[in-house]
């Protein structure tokens, strides 16, 4: 027979989270392309921490562009990661929530603290 | 005269104790995987026990995994699936055995009754008929799931199916779309909420195995494809709570 989950999965919260990861995936698409050209470009004349700060330091736009960057993977990752603990572990439902709760905010911390430290390394 | 023969590699058992056991059967011309089977059930091993009825490719009940691949038994022949003149036939993946080539389709029925897929009618015999033309989205969509026999093919090659017990699988999401498709239907919204969840269309993979597979050529992915995208846009409008 069928099994029941421990917890209930409710049809709208998981017909929103696959919307919410379809949509972040959009905003990911565009932000890996900026990204990944940028560091093509920044690399030619050889990498170093002071042209990275001289670059990203100081420039509202790169703060913005970062900042969307980093919650775009807060919402799509750990939907991911939800789905994948799901199907390859034995965890309830009610466990896979809390750590992918947990990994959402640990990569939204954690990025966006990169974004806004880079921010004020430079600038005036 | 001696004729020519090739070794069938059949599994006996079940989930928890079996093996694979040889046998030598006479190569025919057009001969089918069914035929095989029947051959070593019929003069070599009466004890074999597998599934078939119309033997046509109409009722979807002889389907067995084929050197490593579901198939219709009936409709696959020897020549085309046989690999350096062996031949290995098993179970349905992704179903419980009941003994050798024998599965128990219940989980499968059980989750096309899971997922709604069974039409519900509003109209009484007092209402004319509905109208749809051919040429209608709605109806062009249903039409191209509609030929589904829930031979189980599909479920067996899913890997998601495998990996989430709670996965109502390609077939019953399949059917699903088609009645959410269907003008007469009034089951749209129940069935929505159905086959939206952790087992439910957001967790297929899009990986196609379903669609590589099918005997019948129809693209459950596609469906599938269709009810994610009609549940979130019911979600958005907060009609699945």
């Amino acid at each position: 027979m069928i099994e029941e989950t421990a917890v209930p999965s409710n049809p709208q919260t998981e017909a929103r989270l696959w919307l919410a990861q379809r949509v972040s995936a959009m905003v990911l698409a565009l932000c890996i392309v900026v990204h990944l050209a940028t560091i093509i470009m920044a690399v030619q004349g050889g990498l170093s921490a002071a042209e990275i700060v001289g670059r990203v330091g100081g420039s509202e736009v790169w703060l913005v562009f970062y900042g969307v960057f980093v919650l775009a993977i807060t919402v799509h990752a750990p939907i991911g990661l939800r789905a994948i603990l799901n199907e390859m572990t034995k965890l309830s439902m009610g466990r896979i929530n809390l750590l992918c709760f947990l990994a959402a905010v640990m990569l939204g911390y954690l990025g966006l603290k990169v974004a806004i430290r880079f921010y004020m390394l430079g600038g005036a | 005269m001696s004729e020519e023969t090739f070794t069938v590699s059949v599994w006996r058992g079940d989930d928890e104790v079996g093996r694979y056991q040889d046998y030598e059967v006479p190569r025919m011309e057009s001969q089918t995987v069914l035929d095989v089977i029947t051959y070593i059930q019929r003069r070599l091993d009466p004890n074999l026990s597998y599934r078939f009825a119309c033997r046509v490719g109409v009722c979807g009940s002889c389907a067995m995994t084929v050197n490593g691949k579901p198939r219709w038994t009936c409709r696959t022949h020897v020549s085309k699936v046989i690999e350096d003149g062996r031949l290995e036939v098993a179970p349905l993946r992704n179903l419980k055995v009941i003994k050798d080539l024998s599965v128990d389709m219940t989980d499968f029925f059980d989750k096309w009754a899971k997922a709604e897929a069974r039409f519900v009618g509003g109209s009484t015999r007092h209402d004319d008929f509905a109208k749809v033309s051919p040429d209608d989205k709605r109806r062009q969509e249903a039409s191209a799931g509609i030929e589904c026999i829930g031979c189980g093919v599909c479920y067996a090659t899913c890997d998601v199916v495998a990996w989430n017990t709670e996965y109502l699988g390609p077939a019953a999401l399949n059917r699903a779309w088609t009645l959410i498709n269907d003008e007469r239907d009034t089951g749209r919204l129940s069935r929505l909420k159905a086959v939206s969840g952790t087992g439910g269309c957001q967790a297929c993979h899009s990986q196609q195995g379903c669609v590589e597979r099918c005997p019948k050529h129809l693209n459950p992915t596609a469906s599938i494809a269709g009810l994610k995208r009609a549940t979130a846009m019911a979600a958005l409008k907060g009609e699945l709570k």
